[in-house]
């Protein structure tokens, strides 16, 4: 596994949280490796410390020890303001609760990141046209979220998280406002996009939603308690094979 | 860097778009602000007004005049009295010659007597001794007949001059020249009428009065010791510090007052008022202005309140804001833009509303505001004191908004 194909590369990281005079610790020590074009799902329970991780990987917060590199720049590192640029540039977040701007259409709450980019107003309405496009939304640009479905707001909420082309792409908890059907349909569009190249990392406390990933990694209390492919990853698909042909051959031997 | 002027044009069409989206709440804020510009723009432009009207009035009584009088000097009253004091005759007919700041004078003797024309008495009027320079002092208008000469002074005539109320209060013809009426018990023949001149009575000016004018010698003849006072003329305005001095160091000489004494006269000039008053004026409408100014500090903490409001309100859309990449300079200039854009949008109503104000008060009849305008540094100051009050009091809640951690942000209720 070369350097290059690292996406997110975490070694040691902690978090503390102070509640008064009590020291809470949500993350105890967490190694984990993710490379490019993996479809991986962090699940446990609440209090898992499943949440805190998935804020550090944004960026929206910061580890109290440990180091993170994302896409081979250490962000532990980094100022507030470059920490600023990172989310911008390398990050696509997926919110539970979509958090869209009410009174703003759908390509303009797109739009957002690129305003904090330098690009200009016309590139990035195109950028953002493209991106609504891709999540299946071109007829819906001009509305207003109040105007959406929840599944087209979350669809939005994705388009604006592609929009800057991020190196990863990270939902929380992304289907958990969601019924069932719509939930199979964003998932079927993570995987898509998964398909087409993208980098995606999904917290769900829903082993149904976990399914749909190539990789589960399960956390307890602060730490990783498991880290295995699911019958989705093509890689284990071959292994299944091989299990299973090494199975019947030793079945055979057994036999024989 | 081509960011920072696109994300200025965009915080501050989002500030536009805040400010119409809560609109009513926009317009109460908005308000202190609103009637702060306004008061300044009124109270300055109301004080210009008053200043030009009043300066026009001075203009009428004539910028280049010297009065001498007699004063009592302060503390003094045991050692001189009134008569003491009086300006002589010798003293005013050598005057012209010692002062040459001076181009002219004429001595006023007034007194108060009987006029009668036949039937008609008028049992007190003003007459005024005076001589030929004096409608050269005073610059008022011969609309019949003629004016005084120096052979009426020197030849002691009974000739004098009478106003249009005089004419109308002793029942003389229109065209009167010619006419003979009492004065003080002697016959004047009427050589001319001279035009009336008022001054605006909140300047100690009075309604026109009936006016007769008699030669200042022959006052004389009538008064042998009379009261009397000096109105010169400078050769120009500007002379009237030289054209004091002139007049005091003859003055004194004249009465022999020894150097530590007192001037037992005064010496006073309409420029010297003017520019008083040009100084008060200045001072009044500064003082007015800072005490209006008051209301635009009121205005500044209710645009901060509602600055501060609206950050906590909008805490999850700064978290969004944040987690999409908005830098905290960014923030901050989103608020600091937004607040600034709402007073000086408060600004432009009240500047329009002060404008309206001084135009109402400019169109009510006779008014002393008739030339009010609002000095373009008055505008600036509005203006500028509404962005400033927007920059200092908008930014602190845009300092707290910019420090907001995203994740804490976004977990606001």
């Amino acid at each position: 596994m070369s350097s290059v194909d690292i996406a997110i590369r975490i070694r040691g990281l902690e978090k503390v949280y102070r509640m008064g005079t009590e020291k809470v610790r949500a993350l105890a020590g967490v190694d984990l490796d993710i490379r490019r074009n993996e479809f991986v799902a962090i699940m446990g329970s609440s209090g898992s410390g499943k949440s805190t991780l998935m804020n550090i990987l944004g960026c929206l917060d910061r580890p109290t020890a440990g180091s993170y590199e994302l896409a081979g720049k250490p962000t532990h590192r980094m100022s507030a303001s470059q920490l600023a640029r990172v989310r911008n540039q390398e990050i696509g977040f997926v919110f539970q609760s979509f958090e869209l701007l009410p009174r703003a259409t759908a390509l303009a709450n797109v739009m957002l990141p690129l305003i904090y980019s330098s690009r200009y107003w016309l590139s990035a309405r195109a950028m953002a046209r493209k991106s609504l496009e891709r999540v299946g939304l071109a007829q819906r640009m001009t509305h207003r979220p109040n105007q959406l479905s929840g599944g087209q707001r979350q669809r939005v909420a994705i388009a604006r998280a592609l929009v800057t082309n991020p190196s990863i792409l990270l939902a929380d908890e992304p289907t958990g406002n969601l019924d069932s059907k719509t939930s199979d349909d964003i998932m079927m569009l993570f995987k898509q996009l998964h398909a087409e190249g993208q980098t995606i990392v999904i917290v769900t406390h829903e082993e149904d939603i976990a399914g749909h990933a190539h990789r589960i990694v399960r956390l307890r209390d602060g730490r990783i308690l498991s880290d295995h492919p699911t019958a989705d990853d093509p890689t284990h698909q071959t292994y299944l094979r091989l299990a299973a042909s090494t199975a019947a051959s030793l079945a055979q031997g057994a036999t024989a | 860097m081509m960011l920072i002027p696109r994300i200025i044009f965009q915080t501050v069409v989002l500030a536009l778009q805040q400010i119409f989206a809560n609109i009513v709440r926009s317009i109460l804020t908005t308000l202190g602000i609103v009637i702060g510009v306004a008061s300044v723009i009124t109270v300055v432009a109301a004080t210009d007004g008053l200043q030009k009207f009043v300066l026009k009035e001075f203009a009428t009584i004539g910028a280049s005049k010297v009065w001498v009088f007699p004063r009592m000097p302060p503390g003094q009253r045991d050692r001189y009295s009134w008569r003491q004091l009086r300006i002589t005759v010798p003293e005013a007919e050598g005057m012209l010659d010692r002062c040459p700041s001076l181009i002219r004078l004429t001595p006023i003797v007034e007194m108060s007597t009987s006029v009668s024309h036949g039937d008609v008495t008028k049992s007190v009027a003003t007459v005024q001794g005076v001589n030929s320079s004096w409608h050269l002092i005073e610059d008022r208008d011969i609309l019949q007949g003629r004016p005084f000469n120096s052979i009426d002074d020197e030849q002691r005539l009974q000739v004098c001059l009478v106003n249009d109320k005089a004419i109308e209060e002793l029942e003389l013809d229109a065209n009167c020249v010619g006419q003979r009426i009492d004065v003080g018990g002697r016959s004047f023949t009427i050589v001319g009428v001279v035009e009336t001149k008022t001054v605006s009575p909140m300047f100690g000016g009075t309604e026109a009065v009936s006016e007769v004018y008699v030669p200042f010698r022959t006052a004389l003849t009538l008064r042998p010791e009379p009261r009397m006072y000096i109105i010169a003329q400078t050769r120009s305005p500007e002379l009237f510090e030289d054209a004091r001095e002139e007049i005091r160091f003859y003055l004194r000489r004249s009465r022999d007052l020894k150097p530590d004494e007192p001037d037992t006269f005064g010496v006073q000039a309409i420029e010297a008022v003017i520019s008083q008053f040009k100084r008060l004026a200045a001072g009044l409408g500064v003082f007015l202005a800072g005490i209006v100014a008051i209301s635009l500090v009121v205005g500044g903490i209710g645009i901060m309140n509602i600055m501060l409001v609206s950050v906590s309100e909008r805490t999850r859309e700064i978290g969004l804001r944040k987690a999409v990449g908005a830098q905290p300079a960014v923030i901050l200039l989103q608020f600091l833009v937004e607040a600034v854009t709402l007073c000086l949008v408060g600004g432009a109503i009240g500047l329009a509303l002060g404008y309206m104000f001084i135009g109402v008060l400019k169109f009510i009849p006779k008014s002393p505001l008739a030339d009010a305008g609002v000095p373009f540094w008055a505008v600036l100051l509005s203006v500028g004191f509404s962005a400033g009050t927007g920059l200092i009091f908008g930014m602190f809640p845009a300092i707290k908004a910019a420090r907001l951690n995203p994740i804490d942000a976004l977990r606001h209720e």
